[in-house]
Formats: structure tokens, sequence, C-alpha cells
């Protein structure tokens, strides 16, 4: 086979696998991934038995224990439609009330079941104008 | 003082000005002391972020709390090591530190370069002007470190209690270093591109300072996972965040570049392929830096809109879109004849593993940037987790470490199949043996991934061995030496290559620990009293009893109260004693009480582990103080207007009690294979950049040589 | 006024430092010219592929037939870089 033809072979081959592999990643990502929402998205839309990512903040007084777990209320970061969550695992060091959640899982009845261990808190904001030192 | 201060940054963003300016008027018209003066002013530049910066420091080593940033970030009890670093935990100090380490680096180079390139060394001093500039700028207008209270606070706020640890303070100017170190070889390609000197001039000068990059940029990746693993408490060094991932993306493609630099300079192909991939790792180092600060994405480390996003989002754009058309236009004078002769050689590859390289970055820049992607195209913002980056990037680095295996086995230009079959014969030998051992001895096989990345682990380091081994026996053929000294001679004489190798082995040992700790790790969760046992792993562990000290932290984080377990783990003969415990640093919130601010405030994890060889044992404790509030809200009343040696009592008793009639508490016990082979491993990689770093004697002599040359030069224009 | 004064003296600082080339001229400017330093940089990459190809010899990459090929080649392009240093550097009329 002369270089030249050697040569376009090798980019149809290169280029086809950088199509295929496109689109294994575009396919797997849109199918493993879970939907953003805030409690109001979730009280308002929210499809039971499906994953998604609640982000909101920790409402003050509303930690408590349920035996193992720990239970709390999450609220939109601007307004006050809130959730009830029931937790299970490693609760991270910044996690207090107040502070700005991420948590895994899916609403169950009107409580949002998280996933184990799926708890993300935010480090204190000393980034933004508006701190909250402690 | 801190007008002073302030004074530097903007004196400094005037010198950059000025730079940039007279570097392009010297280049365009020819003048070389437009020129001389343009990189002189990169010198100041340097002289006054590191007054400026020694001003910031002084303040903090004295607690002077006029200073916002000092107030913010730091106080009185505050240990002196975390004084000194606290000036990064903050987003103005960390501009500062970015433009410090880029005023010095980029005096370095251009000291280093000022009898060399011409014509290309004034566009580079513009760009690291330029660069330089944006920072200074940020720092000026918006977010500036010498800003003062009009009301002098008695307290600081503290360094965050999370980020007491040595690990995570060393961590941010690693990072930098990296980041700003490929602006070096960015800054010359651009001038490379401008002048069409595409030859591999601009890399000869700058490869150094992109392999130093390459090597702090991965140390710093390495200390964040270190710091995650044994200072948080959920036991893992790697959970894809976005602030991990920006990081990590320069790095792969920083790598790809070290690589694909030596195709350029040995036949002189890939040029396009190179400038586009050193743009790619600086803007990517500008992206990580942005990441951090901007909120965009949804993260630990995000922390809501920021003041200075859109402006690092323009800088990103302008360097994107600035670079680009630069690229297209000098498409022509990038071009070469040279072909790859084979697919069989070391340029092919090279541009394999740059591929996948790439294609790892692409991959885990869709993940990162996943929610913000998802919502242009189907208008609800989802993310994917680590599940998925884990799916995908496996397949990639099982591939990557199989490059790494056949690369260094690979003539240049082509191999034949009998030096292939020479070469690959031993090693697949120890591979199959490893493959066969494994699957007959071991639990490896539960995970096809891990067996696979174990037999490709043992290729490669037989390959290493092989080289180095039959290198040796070359060198002892003609000089007659003993073993330790060929070898010596051999690593020494070819240091790029062996210090290469030597990475290869420390990144295939790194990857050996984390397949295995990913795949065979037990992990378990418990609530335990004093005196219970239970199971986790291997071990037996008992909870002995609990420990509670004040103003003694053993881990020299200044915190007053410190809550603990000891727990024994029993494995066969081997008994081990962990001691994990949860500090508990003081809140500023008055809300919580006199006393109460005491077990209010934030608290970390001290997390226990036993490093070995061949496993980590890995323990957290949560314990738990919800009996203890009944006492403290009562403390609370009686005690709220009493002197700091009664509240200090009180406290000290209420901490005995815990000590005496403790709940049960919660633990995270993780019994891990081969954790440690990643730090070992890094430590490696480490050792081998040293190697492929260091200058050899050969080029020492040359530089004289060329500076008698200059002299003589002189004397003779002189007479 | 403390920051005015800061700037001000500051300023005179650095203008002190980056006027001096452009006041007192660069007369001891005895850099090599960019092609030379292109040819040199050439001169040593190409040794260092010859030098590379021996190990790779040594190591039995290479079978001794095709080492031969490739030194040959290699110290063909070896001979014109110099040829051509030569000429920049005034040893040799150009070719």
């Amino acid at each position: 086979m002369d270089p030249h033809r050697k040569r376009r072979l090798r980019l149809v081959v290169a280029l086809s696998a950088a199509v295929l592999l496109a689109g294994a990643l575009i396919y797997t990502s849109f199918s493993a991934a879970t939907q953003a929402s805030t409690p109001s998205d979730l009280l308002a839309s929210a499809e039971p038995g499906r994953s998604y990512e609640l982000t909101g903040k920790v409402v003050a007084d509303s930690v408590g224990k349920d035996g193992d777990k720990l239970t709390f209320r999450v609220r939109d970061r601007d307004g006050t439609a809130s959730v009830p969550v029931t937790y299970e695992g490693v609760v991270p060091d910044p996690f207090r009330e107040g502070r700005e959640v991420i948590v895994s899982g899916s609403l169950q009845g009107r409580t949002f079941v998280a996933e184990r261990d799926s708890l993300i808190t935010k480090c204190p904001s000393k980034f933004t104008k508006d701190d909250t030192s402690t | 003082m801190a007008s002073l201060g302030s004074a530097c940054l903007a004196v400094g963003l005037l010198t950059a000005a000025y730079a940039a300016t007279a570097s392009l008027y010297g280049a365009r018209t020819g003048d070389r002391r437009a020129v001389v003066s343009g990189r002189r002013a990169i010198y100041c530049l340097a002289g006054l972020l590191i007054a400026a910066t020694v001003v910031l420091q002084s303040a903090f080593l004295r607690t002077d709390l006029s200073y916002r940033l000092v107030a913010e970030g730091s106080s009185t009890d505050t240990p002196t090591f975390y004084k000194l670093t606290a000036m990064w935990a903050t987003q103005e100090g960390s501009l500062l530190l970015w433009a410090l380490l880029m005023s010095i680096f980029s005096s370095a180079v251009l000291f280093l370069t000022r009898r060399s390139l011409r014509e290309i060394a004034p566009y580079a001093t513009a760009v690291l002007a330029g660069v330089a500039g944006f920072f200074l700028l940020l720092m000026v207008a918006w977010e500036n470190p010498f800003a003062t209270l009009a009301v002098v606070p008695t307290e600081g706020a503290g360094l965050n209690p999370l980020l007491r640890h040595p690990a995570m303070m060393i961590h941010p100017p690693m990072l930098y270093t990296g980041y700003v170190g490929f602006s070096i070889p960015f800054a010359f390609a651009i001038g490379a591109l401008i002048t069409r000197r595409t030859g591999a001039d601009w890399i000869r000068a700058t490869r150094r300072f992109a392999l130093i990059a390459w090597t702090f940029l991965g140390a710093g990746i390495l200390l964040g996972a270190l710091w995650s693993y044994s200072e948080l408490g959920w036991g893992g060094y790697w959970a894809w965040d976005p602030v991990e991932n920006a990081s990590l993306m320069p790095w792969l493609v920083g790598t790809a570049f070290i690589h694909s630099i030596m195709v350029q300079e040995k036949r002189g192909m890939l040029k396009v392929w190179n400038v586009s991939l050193v743009i790619a790792t600086f803007v990517l180092a500008l992206l990580g830096t942005f990441l951090v600060r901007s909120g965009i994405l949804d993260s630990i480390h995000a922390f809501g809109a920021s003041t200075i996003g859109k402006q690092f989002l323009a800088f990103i754009a302008v360097v994107v879109v600035g670079s680009a058309w630069l690229v297209v236009s000098r498409l022509d004078s990038l071009r070469t004849t040279a072909r790859l002769d084979s697919l069989m050689s070391r340029e092919a590859f090279f541009l394999v593993n740059n591929l996948v390289l790439v294609g790892l970055c692409v991959v885990i820049l869709w993940g990162t940037f996943f929610p913000l992607i998802s919502e242009a195209m189907t208008g609800e913002e989802a993310s994917v987790g680590p599940p998925w980056f884990d799916r995908v990037t496996t397949p990639l680095a099982l591939v990557l470490v199989a490059l790494a295996a056949i690369g260094p086995a690979l003539p240049w230009r082509r191999a034949t199949r009998l030096g292939l079959a020479r070469a690959f014969r031993i090693p697949l030998a120890v591979a199959a043996v490893t493959l066969v051992a494994l699957v007959a001895f071991t639990a490896a096989p539960d995970s096809p991934t891990s067996l696979a990345m174990f037999c490709l682990v043992a290729l490669v380091l037989a390959v290493v061995v092989r080289e180095l081994a039959r290198g040796a026996a070359a060198r002892r053929t003609i000089t007659g030496d003993p073993w330790p000294r060929a070898l010596a001679q051999l690593v020494a004489r070819n240091r790029r290559r062996y210090g290469g190798y030597l990475v290869h082995a420390g990144i295939a040992l790194l990857l050996l620990g984390v397949a295995a700790s990913s795949a065979f790790m037990e992990q378990r969760d418990v609530r335990a009293s004093p005196g219970e046992s239970f199971r986790a792993g291997g071990y037996d562990i008992t909870y002995e009893r609990p420990t509670a000290a004040i103003g003694r932290d053993p881990a020299g984080t200044g915190a007053p109260i410190s809550f603990g377990a000891v727990l024994t783990a029993r494995r066969g003969d081997d008994v081990q004693t962990l001691r994990p415990a949860r500090n508990f640093f003081p809140s500023r919130d008055p809300s919580t009480g006199a006393i109460g601010r005491f077990f209010e405030g934030e608290a970390t994890s001290e997390v226990d582990v036993r490093w070995g060889l061949r496993r980590d044992l890995w323990a957290a404790i949560r314990p738990d103080i919800a009996e203890l509030e009944p006492a403290i809200r009562e403390a609370n009343a009686k005690f709220a207007d009493s002197s700091g040696d009664v509240q200090a009592l009180v406290i000290a008793a209420i901490v005995e009690r815990y000590r005496n009639d403790s709940p049960p508490a919660a633990f995270r016990v993780i019994d891990s294979p081969l954790v440690s082979w990643i730090w070992i491993g890094g430590a490696i990689v480490l050792l081998g950049a040293l190697i492929a770093l260091w200058p050899s004697p050969d080029a020492r002599l040359r530089r004289v040589t060329s500076v008698y040359a200059a002299r003589l030069g002189k004397e003779l224009s002189r007479a | 006024m403390e920051y005015a004064l800061a700037v001000i003296l500051l300023l005179a600082l650095v203008a002190a430092v980056v006027a001096r080339p452009l006041v007192l001229g660069v007369g001891d400017d005895t850099g090599e010219s960019s092609t030379h330093e292109e040819l040199a940089a050439a001169k040593e990459a190409k040794y260092r592929e010859i030098r590379d190809a021996r190990l790779d010899l040594e190591m039995g990459k290479l079978t001794p037939e095709h080492h031969r090929t490739i030194e040959r080649e290699l110290r063909a392009e070896a001979i014109e870089i110099l040829r051509r240093l030569d000429v920049v550097e005034g040893k040799a009329p150009p070719a």
C-alpha cells in the first residue's frame, strides 16, 4: 500500500475510533447523570424514586438523630421551601446549620432519602463578600 | 506598611504594562535597548512582588489585625506555621502568590535566555508581563490583599481548622508553581508563533521549566490526595470533585506535552500539535485557578458567586481566541515534511500516548462541566458522580500503563521484529507469571480491571528493570566497571532517558496502589461503646476507652478540646493501637454561649492511620456529645459572666464527663491494601523527574564556552 | 499620603533600573545570531540521536545492520548541519 493511502487509512481509523468513543462518552454520561435540584424544584416536580442531587442550605434547628440516621431539613438558598432529609453515612466536618450542602438520593413519600456517604458540605465561604466566619 | 504593600502592587501593574510595551516596541523596531529595558522591568516586578509578600507575611507573623486578611484568616492562637501559610488560604493572598511566582519564574527564564532567542524573547516577555499584569489588575482593582479595617478587632477568625495540616498548606504553592511554570513554555510558544520561528528553539529553552512545572503540579495533586486521605473523615484520596479535576487536567495535558516535545526535538514533527498542547495546558491551568474561585460548579470548594469570576473568564477567552488565531495564521510555518516511518517506533507510541492522555483530559473535562453541558443541551442541570468517572477513566488508564510498558523498549524511527521479540521476551514472561500467581493465590480475579492493572504494572517494572540491567551490562563490556558504578554511570550519562523510565515505574506503582485500594478495601461503619469489639476487614477491633484532652492537641493544630478513643486492632499476632480523635475549635458566634461556644465551633476529624507496605489500617471517630448538652446549657447560664479561669475549670469538668461516662461513638474503620504504594510511587516519580532535570556536565561546559566567546567578541569589538 | 509617597518612591526606583539600558545603550551586545543558535541546537540534537542509536544497538533493540543504516542517515544529516554552521560562522563559503 503506498504511503499516502496508508496515512489516509490511519486517519480514517483514528477518526472513527474518536467518533465511537465520543458517542460512548455522551451516552454513558447522560444515562448515569443525576439531576440537580433545589428543594422547591423537588417539591414541585420530583418523580418518586428517581435519583436527584439536592442542593440547598441546612435549616436552622432542624438537625436531629433518628437512631443511626441523621435527619435535617434542606431549604432553598434564597427562600423558605424546604425538604426533610434522612441520611446515613459519613458526615463531613464542616456540616452544620446554615451551611450549603449537596446530597444525592430520592424522594420517598415526603422525605428525601439520601444515598449513603453522598453528603457534601461546602467549605464555609472564605472567598466571597458575605463572610460567615465562625 | 499596608500602603507600602498596596503601592508595590500598583507600581507593579505599571511596571508590567511598561515591560510589555517596551518589549513589543523593541521587537518591532529592532531596538535592543528597549528589549533589555523591558526585561529589567520584569526583574523589577519580581522585586516589587517579593517586597509586597514580605510586607503581608510580616503582618501575618505579628498578627496585625488591622489587615483584613489577617483578621479573617488568622488569629493570635494560630500556630506559627499556619500563620505563614494562611496567606494563600485567602482569595487575595493566592492571587499575590500567583503573581509572585509568575514574576520570579519569568525573571529566571529571561535571565537564562538573555543572550539567546533574540527574536522570540521580547514577545515572550510581553506575554509573561501580560499574564502577571492580569493578576495584578485583579488585586489592584478588586481584591487587594492589603485592605485594612477601620475598626481593628481584638482577635482574628483563625485559620480554617480543616486546613491545619502540613500537606494542605504546601499544596497551593506547589499547584501554583505548576500552573505558573507552564506559562513559560506557553509564552515562548506564542513568541515562536508570532515570529514564525517554530523550530525547536522555544522548546529547548523552556523544556526544563515545563518539566519543573509538571513535577510541582504532580506533587501538589498528590499532596491534596494525601490530605484528603489523612485529614478528612471519609477515608478516600480522590473524589473526582471539580477542584481536584481542575488540577489533574493541566497535568495530563502537560504530560502529553513533555512526551511530544521529544518527538519534535528528534524528528521535527508534531509542531502544530506541540504549540496547541502547550496553549491547552496553560488555558487549563488558568481554568483550574478560575474553577476554584468562581462558583460556577457545585463542589466542596466552590463558594458561590465570587467577584472575579467574570474577569477570569474574559481573560481565558482572550487567551484562547488569540492563541487559536495565531496558530491558524501560522499553520504554513508549522508544516513539516517528516512523516512517521512506522507504527512500531517510539514516535508512534508517543503519539498514541498523547492521544490517550488528551482523551483522558477530554473525558474528565466533559464530566466536570457536565452540569453546564446538560443544562445547555436539555435544560436540566444534571451531574455525573465518581462511579461514572471511574468507569470511563479506568480503560484509558490501563491503555496508558500498557503504552508506558512498551514505549521504553522501542527504538526511534522503526523497530524490527527480532528486536521487539528480544526486548519483550522476559517482561512478558514476568507479566504472565504474575497473572498466574495472582489468579492462583489471591483474590485478585474478583476484580478483572485490577487484575489487568496488576499484570501491566508488572510488565512496566520488568521493562524498566531490563532496560537498566542491559544498559549497565553494555557499559560493563566497554568499561569493565563493577555493576553499581556501571549502573550509576549509565543513568548519569542518559539522565533524560533513565529519569523518564524511573517516572514510568513510579506511575505504575502509584496506579498499583490505586487499583488495589479501590477494588479491595474493606470498610466498616459502626457505633460502639467502650469495651465493645467489632470486625473490620481482616482485623478484630476493640474500643478500649474514650480519651478527652484539653489544650494538648497532638496534631499541632491548636485545638483546645479533643475527644477521641483508643482502639486496639488485632490481626493474627499483629496488634496495633489506633487513636482517632475529633478536635473542637471554639466558635466566634456569641449566641452559642460562653461555655457552649467551645463545643459548637468547627470540628475536624483527626484520623489515625497505621501505614504499611501491604495494607493500611485507617480509623476515624465521630464522638457523640449530645449527652453533654444539658450540662453545657446549664454551664452557659451559670457561668456566662465568670472569669476565664473559672470557665476553663467548668469546661475541663464537662470534658472529663465525656471521658468517664461516654456514650457510644460512631467509628469508620478501613482496611485497604497497598495504599502506601500510591505515595511511594509518587516519591519515585519525583526522583525520576529530578534525575531527568539535572543538567548534564557537557551542557555546563558548553555554556561556559559560549560565555568566553561572548567576552572575546566584546573585547574584539572594542579594539 | 503614605501611599502616594510609597508609589512615587517605588516608581523612581523602577524607572532608574529600566532606564539604564535606554540611557547607556547595550554596547556589550554579543549574543549569538539566531540562525547560529538554531544550527547549534540542531547539532546537539543530532549528536544525541546518534548516541541514542548507539545505546539502542548496545541494548539489543536494533540489529547491527539496522543500526548501520540509521547511523549512516544520521551522520549525513549531522555533516550537513556542521557545514551550514561553518557557513554561518564564516569559515566556509556557501556552497
